[in-house]
C-alpha cells in the first residue's frame, strides 16, 4: 500500500516536471537562453553584489562640459554621461566610501566636440589627469590602491589612448595614471596597446527610442540577403584606399558591388532601420576603429552581424557567446564572403536568429533612459561584480608607490 | 567609426614605434627617418610613382595570389627595377604591439573575377525561402485554415488574361487552397487547359447555361453560379474560408492573411476600378467635381464607428456614371458593379454546412436560399441578420482587393487555346488591321444609336476582306462609307 502511494507521487511529480519542461521547450523553440563563458549571467541582478562610490567632482568636469555642448547626449560616446546619471540614482550606489567595492570618477572626456560633432581628444589626457589629481588629494582611496579599485568610462575610439588615429594612439598608449584602474571602453582588439587586461568592453551608445520608433511587424519577410550602408573609401582622409579599414571595406565594395545578393552602398536612406529588419545578414566591418554602432543596430533588429575585424573583442564577451550569434570573417577572406555566407548551414542560421530574438540579448546592448533590468548598465555592473573580491595585493603598503606621475608625453603634464 | 580632423599629415610609412622606448631615442631617429623620407620623396618625384608600394608588393605580398594592389599607379611593372642608388626601405617593424594586425597601408584584396556565382545565388535564395517559412511559422498566423476560392468563369477572349492572373495569385497563397471554378456553358477545353497550368487542387464545375450578354443579367447569373459552388461546398463538407475571387479581380497577398481572422462572415473593402479607358473632357470635369466630394476611387465595404463596430456599408453610388454605364459586354465603356459585390465578403464554410458546431442562428440554411426565383444579390442575402458581419482589414481601412471588369466584345473571336494553327492566310498592314471575317453589325448598336453614330462606328471598324483595298480606303473612307457598308453586308451574305 505504501509503495503504491510512492509510485503515485512519483508519477505525479514526473508529469509536473514534464509539463514544465514542455513549456520550456516551447520557449526554446522561439528563443534560446544565452550563456557565455562566464555562464548564464545576462540576467543577473547586480544589486547586493557590489557597492559603488561616486566621487563628487566639481561641475567643470561634467555638468559644465555638457552644458557647453548638449550634442554629447546623442552621439555614440554618450555612454559616459548616461553611466554617470545611472549610478547617481542606482541602488548599488553607496555614500559611505569605506564599504565601497568600486569607485567611479565622473569625468566626461569625450565631450569636446568639433562643429561637425566629432570629439577632439587633445585635451582629454589632461582632463583625466587633473581629475585623478583631484581625487587623490581630496580622498585617500586613490592612494590606497593607486586606482586598482577605481573604474573609468572611456568610450572614445581607442579608449584611454585618447587619440583618433591608431598610430598616434598606439604611440601614446594607455594613459599612465590609468595603468591600474579598470577601464570601461568600447574599443576592444586583442594584443593591442589600447586594450588593457581586465577591461570591460561595452557597446557604443545607440538611441533606444529612435530604434523603437522604426520597428516593423516581425512577420515582414526578410528578403535582403546582405545589407550594409556606409563608407567604403574615406576620401577625405585616405583617398587612395588601403588605410581606412585596413582595406577591408574597399575590398567588400570592389568584390560585391555587382552582386545582387549584396545590398551595399554609401547612400543614407531614411528607411535604414527598416531595411535592416528586412535583411538576414548585416555587415559590421571595421572603420578607423574596429567597433561601430552597427553591431548594436544589427542585434536590436535581429539581423545577423557579420563582423569583419581581425582580433576584435566584442562587448560583454564573457556574458555573450558572440561566435554563436554572429559570423566572423577574417579580413583576408573578404573576397570569399559570398561563398562563406551561402555555405552556412540553414540550421545554424536559424539558431543565430533564435539567439538574436532573445529579448535579453537586445536589452544588453542598449542604454535606455531610465535604466531597465538586463540593460548595458547592469551588464557593466555585473562585469564589475564578477571581478570581485579584489586581490589582496591591490592594496598598497604604506609608502609604496607604483605609478610614476611624470610619465607620459610632456604635453599631458600641463594643468587643465 | 567616422574620422575627420583633416588630412592625415605626411605619415611615416611604418607604424608602431614601441611606446615608452620611443621617448628617449626620439631626436636622432626622428632626424634620420625624416632624411630618409625626404630622399625617398625626391626619388619618387624622379620616377613618377610612389615606389614604396612597389617595394611592399615585392617584399611583402602574402602567399595568396588573389592579392593585388588596387592602385591606378600600379599596373606597373613588377619587372621595373628601382634605380640602384635608392636606399632600400627598411621593412616596417614587425607589429609586435599589434599582434597579427598591423597599422598602416594594406592592400585591397579583389578576386580576379568578382562576379556572383549562380550556384551560390541559388543557395542564397533557398536560404531566404527557408528563413521566410520559419518567420511565417513564428510570427504569422497561428493554425491557418484552408482557403476555398469560388470563381465563376466562361470561355471568352479575355478569359486567358484574367484566369492566368488569378491563377498566379492563388499559386502564391501560402495556405492550403481548394479552387472551385464554375464555368457557364459547361466544361470547355479552353478553361480546362488554363487550369491545368497550376498544381492547385481545382474542382471544375459545369453550369449548363450560357453567360448572358447584358451586364445586369450577368451579375445575377454569376450569383447563381456562385450559389452552385456553395452548394457543392455544403455537399462535400469542405472546410475552410470561402473567398469569392472573380477572375478579373486583382487580389493582394495580404488579403489571404487578413481573412484568416474571420470567425463566421467577414466584409472587406473593395476598390472599384470603374473609370473608363478614354476619359473625354466632360468626364474629366465631372470627375474633378465628384472628387471634391468623395474619395477619388470608389470603395465598397463595411463602415465602422469609432469603436470598430460595424454600423453600415459603403456601397457603390452609380449616379455619377449613369450616362456612361455599359449595358452589354464589350461595350467599350465602364462596367459598373452592383451595390455590394460578392468579392468583398468571405465566409467560414461551416456556415454553409447542414450541421456544424457553433453555427450561428443568424445564418439562413443554404437549401432555402435561391429557390422559387429569389434573387440573390450579395452574400448578405444568405443571412437573416446582417449586423453580425465582421469588418476586416482594420475595419475596412485597408483596401486589399480591386474589382474590375474588362472584356472584349462578347462575340469577339480568339484563336483556340491561343495557338495560331493554321497560320493566317492574310497579311494585313499594321496600321489598320481588318479582320478576315467581319462581325455583323450589332443589333443593340443599331437600335440604341442613331444614324450618325452608326456611321462613326462603321468608319472606325471598317473591315475589308481584301487587303489591297485597305490602303486606298484609308484616305477616302469618309466618302466611301456607304459603299463599304454595302460591301460589308455583301461579304456577309456570302
Amino acid at each position: 500500500m505504501g509503495s503504491g502511494i510512492w509510485v503515485l507521487t512519483l508519477l505525479i511529480l514526473h508529469s509536473v516536471f514534464e509539463g514544465i519542461a514542455g513549456q520550456e521547450q516551447e520557449l526554446n523553440h522561439r528563443t534560446e537562453r544565452i550563456s557565455g563563458s562566464a555562464g548564464d549571467v545576462l540576467e543577473d541582478d547586480p544589486v547586493g553584489r557590489l557597492k559603488v562610490f561616486v566621487y563628487e567632482l566639481p561641475s567643470k568636469y561634467n555638468k559644465k562640459i555638457l552644458q557647453k555642448d548638449p550634442r554629447c547626449l546623442n552621439h555614440m560616446f554618450a555612454a559616459e554621461i548616461y553611466m554617470h546619471w545611472f549610478l547617481l540614482s542606482s541602488p548599488v550606489r553607496t555614500f559611505n566610501p569605506e564599504e565601497a567595492d568600486w569607485f567611479y570618477t565622473p569625468v566626461y572626456t569625450t565631450c569636446d566636440l568639433t562643429p561637425s560633432g566629432l570629439p577632439l581628444p587633445f585635451k582629454s589626457p589632461r582632463m583625466m589627469r587633473s581629475a585623478i589629481e583631484l581625487i587623490s588629494t581630496n580622498w585617500p582611496y586613490w592612494n590606497r590602491t593607486e586606482g586598482a579599485d577605481h573604474f573609468f568610462v572611456v568610450p572614445h575610439d581607442f579608449g584611454a589612448c585618447f587619440h583618433y588615429q591608431e598610430e598616434k594612439a598606439i604611440e601614446r598608449g594607455i594613459l599612465h595614471m590609468l595603468k591600474r584602474a579598470t577601464l570601461v571602453q568600447t574599443f576592444g582588439q586583442r594584443n593591442h596597446v589600447c586594450l588593457k587586461d581586465g577591461s570591460i568592453i561595452i557597446p557604443p551608445y545607440a538611441p533606444p527610442q529612435k530604434m523603437q520608433t522604426h520597428l516593423i511587424p516581425p512577420d515582414t519577410p526578410r528578403s535582403i540577403f546582405v545589407y550594409f550602408r556606409g563608407l567604403f573609401y574615406d576620401v577625405g582622409n585616405d583617398p587612395e584606399g588601403g588605410y581606412y579599414a585596413r582595406g577591408a571595406r574597399a575590398s567588400v565594395w570592389e568584390n560585391f558591388k555587382n552582386n545582387p545578393l549584396f545590398d551595399i552602398s554609401t547612400d543614407h536612406p531614411t528607411t535604414y532601420y527598416e531595411d535592416m529588419q528586412r535583411a538576414v545578414f548585416c555587415l559590421c566591418p571595421l572603420g578607423w576603429a574596429p567597433w561601430s554602432p552597427r553591431l548594436v543596430e544589427a542585434v536590436v533588429f535581429g539581423c545577423i552581424p557579420v563582423v569583419i575585424a581581425d582580433d576584435i573583442v566584442l562587448p560583454f564577451a564573457d556574458a555573450i557567446p558572440w561566435e554563436e550569434i554572429g559570423v566572423f570573417v577574417a579580413e583576408e577572406d573578404v573576397p570569399k564572403l559570398d561563398t562563406i555566407l551561402t555555405s552556412i548551414p540553414i540550421e545554424v542560421i536559424l539558431r543565430k536568429q533564435r539567439l538574436l530574438a532573445n529579448p535579453s540579448m537586445k536589452q544588453a546592448m542598449l542604454f535606455p533612459q531610465p535604466a531597465q533590468p538586463g540593460d548595458a548598465f547592469h551588464q557593466i555592473l555585473n562585469g564589475l561584480a564578477r571581478k570581485l573580491p579584489h586581490d589582496k595585493n591591490v592594496y598598497l603598503k604604506p609608502g609604496q608607490k607604483i605609478l610614476n606621475w611624470t610619465a607620459g608625453p610632456v604635453g599631458d603634464l600641463k594643468p587643465w | 567609426m567616422k574620422q575627420t580632423a583633416g588630412q592625415h599629415p605626411n605619415r611615416r610609412p611604418y607604424s608602431a614605434a614601441v611606446p615608452g622606448e620611443a621617448a628617449a631615442l626620439r631626436p636622432p631617429s626622428f632626424l634620420f627617418w625624416s632624411a630618409v623620407h625626404v630622399l625617398c620623396c625626391l626619388v619618387s618625384a624622379a620616377l613618377g610613382f610612389r615606389f614604396s608600394r612597389l617595394l611592399f608588393l615585392l617584399l611583402f605580398s602574402p602567399a595568396s595570389h588573389h592579392h593585388h594592389l588596387h592602385n591606378h599607379h600600379h599596373h606597373v611593372h613588377p619587372l621595373r627595377q628601382p634605380p640602384a642608388a635608392v636606399i632600400p626601405f627598411p621593412p616596417p617593424p614587425p607589429p609586435a604591439v599589434a599582434g597579427r594586425v598591423g597599422v598602416g597601408r594594406h592592400g585591397i584584396r579583389v578576386r580576379p573575377w568578382p562576379r556572383p556565382d549562380p550556384a551560390e545565388v541559388a543557395r542564397a535564395h533557398e536560404i531566404l525561402v527557408r528563413l521566410q517559412q520559419e518567420q511565417r511559422l513564428r510570427y504569422g498566423v497561428k493554425d491557418p485554415r484552408p482557403v476555398i476560392v469560388v470563381t465563376p468563369t466562361y470561355a471568352r477572349t479575355f478569359q486567358a488574361l484574367h484566369l492566368t492572373g488569378l491563377l498566379h495569385s492563388l499559386m502564391l497563397v501560402p495556405y492550403p487552397l481548394t479552387w472551385l471554378v464554375v464555368e457557364a456553358g459547361g466544361i470547355s477545353n479552353e478553361t480546362a487547359a488554363l487550369l491545368a497550368h497550376s498544381s492547385l487542387p481545382v474542382v471544375h464545375l459545369p453550369f449548363h447555361e450560357d453567360m448572358p450578354v447584358l451586364w445586369n443579367d450577368r451579375h445575377r447569373f454569376e450569383a447563381r453560379m456562385r450559389l452552385r459552388a456553395l452548394r457543392v461546398i455544403r455537399e462535400r463538407r469542405l472546410d475552410g474560408i470561402v473567398v469569392f475571387a472573380d477572375d478579373s479581380n486583382v487580389h493582394t497577398m495580404e488579403l489571404f492573411d487578413e481573412i484568416q481572422k474571420v470567425q463566421w462572415m467577414g466584409a472587406l473593402s473593395v476598390g472599384i476600378l470603374a473609370h473608363s479607358a478614354a476619359p473625354d473632357a466632360t468626364a474629366k470635369r465631372q470627375q474633378r467635381a465628384s472628387e471634391q466630394e468623395t474619395s477619388p476611387l470608389p470603395i465598397q465595404g463595411p463602415a465602422c464607428n469609432s469603436s470598430g463596430q460595424l454600423i453600415g456599408w459603403h456601397t457603390f453610388n452609380s449616379l455619377p456614371y449613369a450616362k456612361k454605364a455599359a449595358t452589354f459586354v464589350g461595350d467599350g465603356v465602364t462596367v459598373l458593379p452592383t451595390k455590394l459585390e460578392w468579392a468583398g465578403f468571405v465566409l467560414n464554410s461551416r456556415l454553409l454546412w447542414k450541421e456544424a458546431e457553433g453555427k450561428p442562428n443568424w445564418a439562413r440554411d443554404l437549401d432555402e436560399v435561391g429557390i422559387s426565383g429569389e434573387e440573390i444579390e450579395s452574400p448578405l442575402d444568405l443571412l437573416k441578420d446582417a449586423s453580425f458581419v465582421e469588418p476586416l482589414g482594420n475595419c475596412g481601412k485597408m483596401v486589399l482587393l480591386w474589382w474590375l471588369r474588362a472584356e472584349a466584345r462578347y462575340d469577339s473571336k480568339f484563336p483556340t487555346r491561343w495557338v495560331i494553327d493554321p497560320p493566317l492566310e492574310i497579311v494585313v498592314p499594321a496600321k489598320r488591321t481588318p479582320w478576315p471575317d467581319a462581325p455583323p453589325d450589332l443589333p443593340y448598336q443599331t437600335i440604341a444609336n442613331e444614324g450618325g453614330h452608326v456611321e462613326k462606328h462603321v468608319s472606325k471598324k471598317v473591315r475589308s476582306s481584301r487587303s489591297k483595298r485597305s490602303s486606298h480606303n484609308k484616305k477616302k473612307h469618309e466618302t466611301h462609307v456607304d459603299t463599304q457598308v454595302s460591301e460589308m453586308s455583301g461579304a456577309q451574305e456570302k
